[in-house]
């Protein structure tokens, strides 16, 4: 077979295959639901109903969906620039040990210089994770997937290493985990009452953002021209290894920002645990969301969706909760492939 | 410096290194062959997870150890197959599409562990490969022990090393297996199918990671936990590009790599471990890995071909 490029696909075409690409996730999950022995539509209904069902559900949505948001922005940036950032994972650590270090009282601030100051350290850390392979990459040619994560591995021992050290609280009974942030270093709720906090206001002003940037700087035109054709971007007099560099830096405080916003937000302090896979997910949620920055808002409150919807399923149905690590996968492959076959004829023989 | 000698000079130690480097050989000939092929295997940590769970689960539920083995491999080439349709044929991205196979993978085996097993909390255990210490070669001193003492699954490993140098280098079949890794178009041009060749390189590749999943479960240890690959395979990633692409100095990187490895554990248990957090000795392995990427990465041998999609009539 072969893959002839098509030069105007069609709506019906572009969006026919992404909606098959759905069903067929929706399909699987069912299957998975049957072999479980639980009633498929049942399942599925449970799943919607445990993310959206109530009020409760909906806010459980948006705040696991706000880490979500983050790793999303960092990996749709990085890949976007054809920088393989596959370290999320590292750098939202890092950006929760900034948070720590400075929000369990080693800063007597108030809130407004607080809060900014735990949020600029989270990103700079998050950054500086991302450099050294970056570095490496633009400087001696190591492939930056490899390098990035192996890095993870790296950081949650060297977290886990603090949290049984320096950074242990000594009211802790023994568990390795850190002390609990001051009130001034917590990010309030948007609403009284509701519990929801700042920390997702603070994803989506991110994802307006990093949209600017990519579609109205000089810097997301020479992202972009880097990850299309890095010949053509060199021969184009663009300085494609500060591109990189640049990139590395700003995916990897995004990626920070969703630790600071998990433990100044949700959490309020640091355990080994803060993190279920944020930094891997976060690679769903940007190719779901074609690397689009305001659709990475759109498909990380869905993924979010899936998870909480598992978990409270799981406790009704007794359907394993890793049926929605399945269906997200699954939903990856199907996804891309769609993408593929909107934009490809498929020519056998 | 006593203590180290000590260790270095145990024969149990030696034999710790083999028994470290197996699963690690299995799974470093798998992603060479995908690479030599020009597919770069991402799905490698979740397919070697996959093996080790239906390995494992295939002898808890009665099947024999070899049968087990079969199993393994079968569930990794299914995984391999599924990598190798969307990235050869259909082109898209290798990484993404390794990173997918890996979460669905490592989902799969945890949501059949969970549906299998809903309510342990301790994993049960199955009667795993047992030494088979190799007449008269097991007797000779230091060297006996340390190669010629263990399972058979980790003969196998080092049988397996010398069948794809020879398959590689030594057969047509290796001539263009590696051919289509550096110019799909001359292969192409010759009336072999680039498809069917990559395809066939994921499938078996990816069969061979699984075995080397299955290797933890039914080998090293006698039951599977959740996170028990814990970055192996990323590893194995970084030793095939520290064996520049060749079975060989790849076996000799994933021993060296086992040294190093069985070598930290030890030295956690001496007076110097004690006084140093045990995470320190942790990371050593994926520092080691790093490293190791960076000095071997200056010398530009990688496949040409190495994750550019080939599409018949594309000029």
């Amino acid at each position: 077979m072969r893959l002839e490029a098509i030069a105007n696909p069609s709506w019906s075409r572009r969006l026919g295959f992404p909606l098959i690409a759905l069903a067929a996730t929706v399909a699987l999950g069912s299957l998975l639901a049957m072999l479980a022995g639980a009633d498929p539509f049942a399942t599925l209904g449970l799943i919607v109903k445990g993310a959206a069902g109530s009020r409760f559900a909906l806010l459980e949505t948006l705040n696991r969906a706000t880490p979500l948001i983050f790793t999303g922005l960092a990996v749709a940036v990085a890949f976007r620039a054809k920088l393989w950032n596959i370290g999320a994972e590292a750098q939202l650590y890092a950006g929760a040990v900034m948070a720590v270090l400075l929000g369990t009282g080693a800063l007597p601030w108030p809130s407004g210089l607080l809060l900014p100051a735990m949020a600029g350290a989270a990103m700079l850390a998050g950054a500086l994770v991302l450099l050294g392979p970056a570095l490496l990459k633009v400087r001696f040619g190591v492939d930056e997937v490899v390098t990035t994560l192996l890095f993870n591995f790296v950081v949650l021992l060297l977290v886990s290493m603090l949290l049984e050290g320096p950074l242990k609280d000594p009211a802790g009974m023994g568990w390795p985990q850190s002390a609990r942030l001051t009130p001034e270093a917590r990010l309030p709720r948007i609403v009284d009452g509701l519990r929801l906090h700042w920390g997702f206001a603070l994803a989506l002003i991110s994802a307006v953002l990093v949209w600017l940037i990519q579609t109205r700087s000089t810097l997301g035109y020479e992202m972009r021209a880097v990850g299309l054709n890095r010949q053509a971007a060199e021969f184009a007099g663009i300085p494609v290894g500060r591109v990189v560099l640049k990139t590395a830096l700003l995916s990897g405080g995004l990626a920070a920002l969703a630790g600071f916003s998990e433990v100044a937000g949700l959490k309020g302090n640091l355990t080994l645990d803060i993190s279920p896979g944020f930094g891997y997910t976060g690679i769903i949620v940007a190719m779901l969301a074609l690397l689009n920055p305001l659709g990475v808002v759109i498909t990380a409150i869905f993924v979010a969706g899936v998870f909480v919807g598992a978990d409270s399923m799981s406790r009704a149905a007794g359907v394993p909760s890793y049926i929605a690590n399945i269906m997200l996968a699954t939903a990856l492959l199907n996804m891309v492939l769609a993408i593929q076959l909107s934009r490809f004829r498929v020519r056998w023989g | 410096m006593a203590e180290i000698l000590d260790i270095l000079l145990s024969a149990s130690f030696w034999a710790a290194v083999i028994r470290i480097a197996s699963p690690l050989i299995f799974a470093t000939m798998g992603e060479l062959i995908c690479e030599r092929a020009g597919v770069l295997n991402l799905g490698i940590e979740g397919i070697m997870v996959a093996g080790a769970f239906a390995g494992w689960m295939a002898v808890y539920s009665g099947m024999g150890l070899w049968t087990g083995v079969a199993v393994a491999m079968g569930a990794g080439m299914l995984f391999g197959l599924l990598h190798a349709t969307l990235t050869v044929p259909f082109g898209l991205s290798q990484h993404v599409v390794g990173l997918g196979i890996t979460l669905l993978a490592t989902a799969a085996s945890y949501f059949a562990y969970r549906l299998a097993l809903p309510r342990v909390t301790t994993p049960p255990r199955i009667e795993a490969f047992q030494p088979l210490p190799i007449p008269w070669l097991s007797d000779l001193p230091v060297v006996g022990h340390a190669l010629f003492t263990q399972t058979p699954l980790t003969y196998l490993a080092f049988v397996l090393v010398a069948v794809v140098s020879l398959v590689l280098y030594r057969t047509p079949l290796g001539l263009a297996l590696r051919a289509v890794g550096e110019n799909p178009s001359a292969v192409a041009a010759q009336g072999l199918s680039v498809t069917g060749l990559r395809m066939g390189a994921v499938m078996v590749g990816s069969g061979l990671m699984a075995v080397g999943g299955a290797f933890l479960t039914m080998s090293a240890f006698n039951s599977f936990f959740f996170e028990m690959v814990n970055g192996r395979g990323w590893i194995c990633i970084a030793l095939v590009v520290f064996g520049a692409w060749m079975p060989g100095k790849a076996l000799l990187g994933a021993v060296l790599f086992a040294t190093f490895d069985a070598f930290q554990i030890r030295l956690q248990q001496t007076a110097l471990g004690a006084d140093l957090p045990y995470q320190l000795f942790l990371m050593l392995p994926f520092l080691l890995s790093i490293l190791a990427l960076v000095i071997m990465s200056r010398r530009a041998s990688v496949p040409a071909a190495l994750m550019v999609p080939f599409n018949r009539g594309d000029r």
